[in-house]
Order: structure tokens, then C-alpha cells, then sequence
């Protein structure tokens, strides 16, 4: 008999493909974006039309699925119609949950449609039972996805001391920010991570080959990475790149390549009090959603059960490959 | 095979492929108007694609030519394979350098969400438009994307 309530697995898409693949994986819920500002993930080719995201809608609570929609960046002055208009066409799709991180668009929500569940964002930045139960008490928020920067002991304590759920991150792209604070996209390419909903816009990024099968990576003006031939590579982030500093040479001055894995952590998560477990990667591929949500399913089901899954396959899909268990297993990761 | 004769069937795929995804146009956006420059290692031609339908073009190219591109994008033919018929994820191709991208990332970027967007795989799409031969094209493309499953 286990001594967990089975969590709701979390995934991730970023196109309607996406989102069925999650959901015949095992999803419990998946996590998606409109095309535009308002997500923060607003690469090219991904997110999806109202016309997608009903049909989506539709294809997962025919499955027993539940869809939440990410509408997590933050609006600037004169142009937070969009993100109101984006949230009142969630809500008429009959979304599941809005995420949210702004304060502005957590009381437009709650103000305007009352009865929508609210989840709050990773990107809200809040992490203090202090902070958390602000936004339950003013917003009715039910749900907080936990910054990834608390140990699970922290998470325990928070749990104990908040009245609404707690999403964890388990899997994925992990950075160091403090997140919804980053701006070192923004300082390099004009161009927001938060306000505008994407990191490194692939616009600004060139990799440069060389004759010796090296690689050349920039942002904008910057080279932020040289890659030697046979080093794998990272996402084109500043966070993730490589430096020559007073101190030292070509070194990772804030970050590895490298990807979030709380497989192992799973049974203390779940033991402190986590509803929701979420891996990350909206703009990763359909063949990376069926692997690690399928993964991610088998994991939690042996954890319930009183089984130990096997979780080896996943290593191949990290960035890097790379894996840590970042600040949930202690403050200094690296 | 030569080169002129394989451009008939080339023609006949992207226009194929066009008609029974019209959806990928509109992932696509100003991406489409793009030329990808496709290098399938161990193949003996490159592969230009500009998936643009007013004016679509999928050719293939000597390796010898001057050939003008957006993108280029190039790996070993069965893993290039693999990834657009989605039984690989291309982030953990890049990451492991099996894949290699340069020139406008946007545009591959957005190619790649357009692609990943589609339901049947590719594959089956080229298979399709051969009509009656779809079966041996179907288990030609199978039996290469064997080959590197067992090696992989």
C-alpha cells in the first residue's frame, strides 16, 4: 500500500500535436500558450490560434485531460489588451486553469471571471508563504508553481503554511535566475524575456561553424559559446554560455548546460506535500513529449504503488546531457 | 539516379506533402519564403526547399554547385530522417552535435515547429504520393529508419 496520494502529472506543448501526444502519454494536465507576447515561450512556428486551442481543449477533456493555459509574461502599458483578451478567450474554451504571473492580470482575472480557476506562475517569482497566501487572499489563487529555487524541505515548510496547492517543476530546462527577475536577454538583444515571452529570440541566434568542427554560438553581438569539436552543445541562453573572466578561462561563469531531474526526488516531493509535478518544454519536440511524459507516468504510478520505476532513458533528453536536482536537493547546485 | 530525373519526383512530394498539410503554412509564417539548403551526409546531393506555397520548391542540387540559402541544415541521412518523421527529438540531435544548423535560426526554428506539428509522419505523407507504390516506399523508408534504430 502506498503513502502517497498520487500527484497530477503536468506536461508541456507547444502545438496542438504536441498537446495529443502528452495527453495519450499520460498527462493529467498539459500546459499551453497563445501565439504572441503572451506566453513565455513565444518562439517561431509554436503556440496556439483560439481555433487550436478549442479544438485541443475538446480532445484532451474527451480523454479525461485537463488543459491550463499559460498566459504568464508580463504586460507592459498600452498593450495589456492582449493579454486580457487572451485570458477571456481561455476562459470561453472552458480552459481548466489560467496561469498567471502578473499582479495587473491575476486581479483582471479574478475580477472578470470569477468563477476561472487561477494558478499562479513560476514567473510570479513567489517562493514565501507570505507572498503566496497575498495572492489566495486577494485573487483566490488555488494553485502556486514554486520557483526552482527551495530545497524540498523549504517546500515542506511552505506547504505547511499556505492554503492552496503546490506545482513543482521535476524535469527540463532549469536556469539559475530568480525567474520572472531575468533581463540578461533583454541587455543584449532589446528584447524581453518577460515582457515579451522569449529568452534568446531565435532571430539574434547564429551558430558559426568552423573548419575543425568547432562551433560558434552568439546572441545579438556576443558570442556567448565556442564549442570544440565532439563537446555537445546547450540551449543559446547567456546563462549557458562560456567566458573568459580575470579568473579564468572559457569557463561556465553562471551555468551548465544541463537539465532539472527530480526522478529520484520524486517520493520527497510527494511526501512534502506537492500536488502537481510539471516538466518543462513547451518548445521541445513531439518525440521529447512522448518520451518523458510516458517516463514521468510510469515513474509516479511505481512511486504510488510502492514500486521503484526505472528512469534511465532519460538522461539522453537532457540538455547537455546533463542532469541535477538544482536547489531541491541543495542551495548550492553547482 | 541523375539529377534532372529525380526532380520530377521531388516536385511531386512537396506538392503532395502542401496539399494534405495546408496548416504548416500558416506555423511557417514569413518563414516560408526561405530556401533551406539540406546536406543528407552520405548522400550524393544537397536538397533545396523553399516551402513557400505560391511557390513552392523542393530540388535537388549538385555538391559541386554555388548554391544561395537562408538555412542549411545537415546530418547523416537517416538521422535527418528520423527527426522530421518525429521518432527523434532534433533538441537532443543538436545538443549531441548529430545535427548541425547554420545561417537564419528563425526560419529553422520555425520549420521544425511547423513539422513537429503534423499528426502522420512524414514518412507516410511521401509514401502516399506515389499512389500504387506507396507500400515499397513505405518499407524503404522503414528499413532505413531500422538500419539507424538498431545503431542508435
Amino acid at each position: 500500500m502506498s503513502e502517497f496520494i498520487k500527484p497530477e502529472l503536468v506536461c508541456p506543448a507547444g502545438t496542438p500535436a504536441s498537446l495529443r501526444t502528452a495527453v495519450d502519454a499520460g498527462a493529467d494536465s498539459v500546459y499551453c500558450g497563445f501565439k504572441g507576447p503572451t506566453n513565455a515561450r513565444n518562439f517561431p512556428g509554436l503556440n496556439f490560434t483560439k481555433a487550436e486551442l478549442s479544438e485541443s481543449v475538446k480532445y484532451a477533456h474527451d480523454k479525461d485531460a485537463m488543459v491550463l493555459a499559460a498566459i504568464n509574461s508580463f504586460p507592459t502599458a498600452g498593450r495589456t489588451d492582449i493579454w486580457k483578451k487572451s485570458v477571456d478567450d481561455a476562459v470561453e474554451l472552458g480552459i481548466d486553469a489560467v496561469i498567471i504571473a502578473d499582479i495587473g492580470m491575476a486581479k483582471y482575472v479574478a475580477e472578470t471571471h470569477p468563477d476561472q480557476r487561477l494558478h499562479l506562475s513560476v514567473q510570479a517569482g513567489a517562493s514565501s508563504p507570505e507572498a503566496i497566501n497575498f495572492y489566495v487572499e486577494r485573487f483566490n489563487v488555488k494553485r502556486v508553481v514554486l520557483p526552482r529555487i527551495l530545497t524540498v524541505p523549504e517546500i515542506k515548510r511552505v506547504h505547511d503554511a499556505i492554503d492552496c496547492e503546490i506545482e513543482a517543476f521535476v524535469f527540463g530546462n532549469i536556469g539559475m535566475m530568480a525567474e520572472g527577475r531575468c533581463s540578461l536577454t533583454n541587455y543584449v538583444t532589446g528584447i524581453s524575456t518577460n515582457m515579451d515571452g522569449v529568452c534568446s529570440p531565435a532571430s539574434h541566434v547564429d551558430y558559426e561553424p568552423d573548419e575543425e568542427d568547432g562551433l560558434t554560438t552568439r546572441l545579438g553581438d556576443f558570442a556567448i559559446d565556442c564549442i570544440s569539436c565532439g563537446e555537445t552543445a546547450g540551449y543559446p541562453t547567456i546563462c549557458k554560455g562560456r567566458y573568459d573572466t580575470a579568473h579564468k578561462k572559457n569557463y561556465y561563469a553562471f551555468e551548465e548546460p544541463i537539465s532539472l531531474n527530480l526522478t529520484r526526488l520524486l517520493p520527497d516531493l510527494m511526501r512534502a506535500g506537492v500536488t502537481a509535478l510539471k516538466i518543462e518544454g513547451r518548445q521541445r519536440s513531439r518525440a521529447y513529449i512522448r518520451s518523458v511524459v510516458s517516463a514521468f507516468r510510469d515513474a509516479v504510478d511505481a512511486y504510488a504503488a510502492g514500486d521503484e520505476p526505472d528512469i534511465t532513458e532519460l538522461i539522453a533528453l537532457t540538455e547537455g546531457h546533463k542532469e541535477t536536482q538544482g536547489a531541491f536537493k541543495s542551495k548550492s547546485w553547482r | 539516379m541523375p539529377l534532372f530525373a529525380m526532380q520530377p519526383i521531388l516536385r511531386r512530394i512537396v506538392r503532395h506533402v502542401a496539399q494534405l498539410h495546408p496548416e504548416l503554412f500558416e506555423r511557417l509564417g514569413d518563414s516560408c519564403s526561405k530556401q533551406f539548403l539540406i546536406d543528407a551526409k552520405g548522400m550524393p546531393f544537397l536538397l533545396l526547399l523553399r516551402p513557400d506555397p505560391e511557390n513552392l520548391m523542393l530540388v535537388a542540387k549538385s555538391r559541386h554547385a554555388e548554391i544561395p540559402y537562408d538555412v542549411l541544415v545537415s546530418g547523416k541521412f537517416v538521422t535527418l530522417l528520423r527527426m522530421i518523421d518525429s521518432k527523434t527529438d532534433s533538441d537532443a540531435l543538436f545538443f549531441n552535435r548529430d545535427i548541425a544548423v547554420t545561417g537564419d535560426t528563425e526560419a529553422i526554428v520555425a520549420l521544425r515547429n511547423a513539422l513537429d506539428d503534423m499528426d502522420a509522419t512524414l514518412a507516410d505523407d511521401v509514401a502516399t504520393a506515389f499512389g500504387p507504390l506507396r507500400g515499397p516506399v513505405r518499407a524503404s523508408i522503414d528499413a532505413a529508419n531500422k538500419i539507424v534504430g538498431s545503431k542508435t
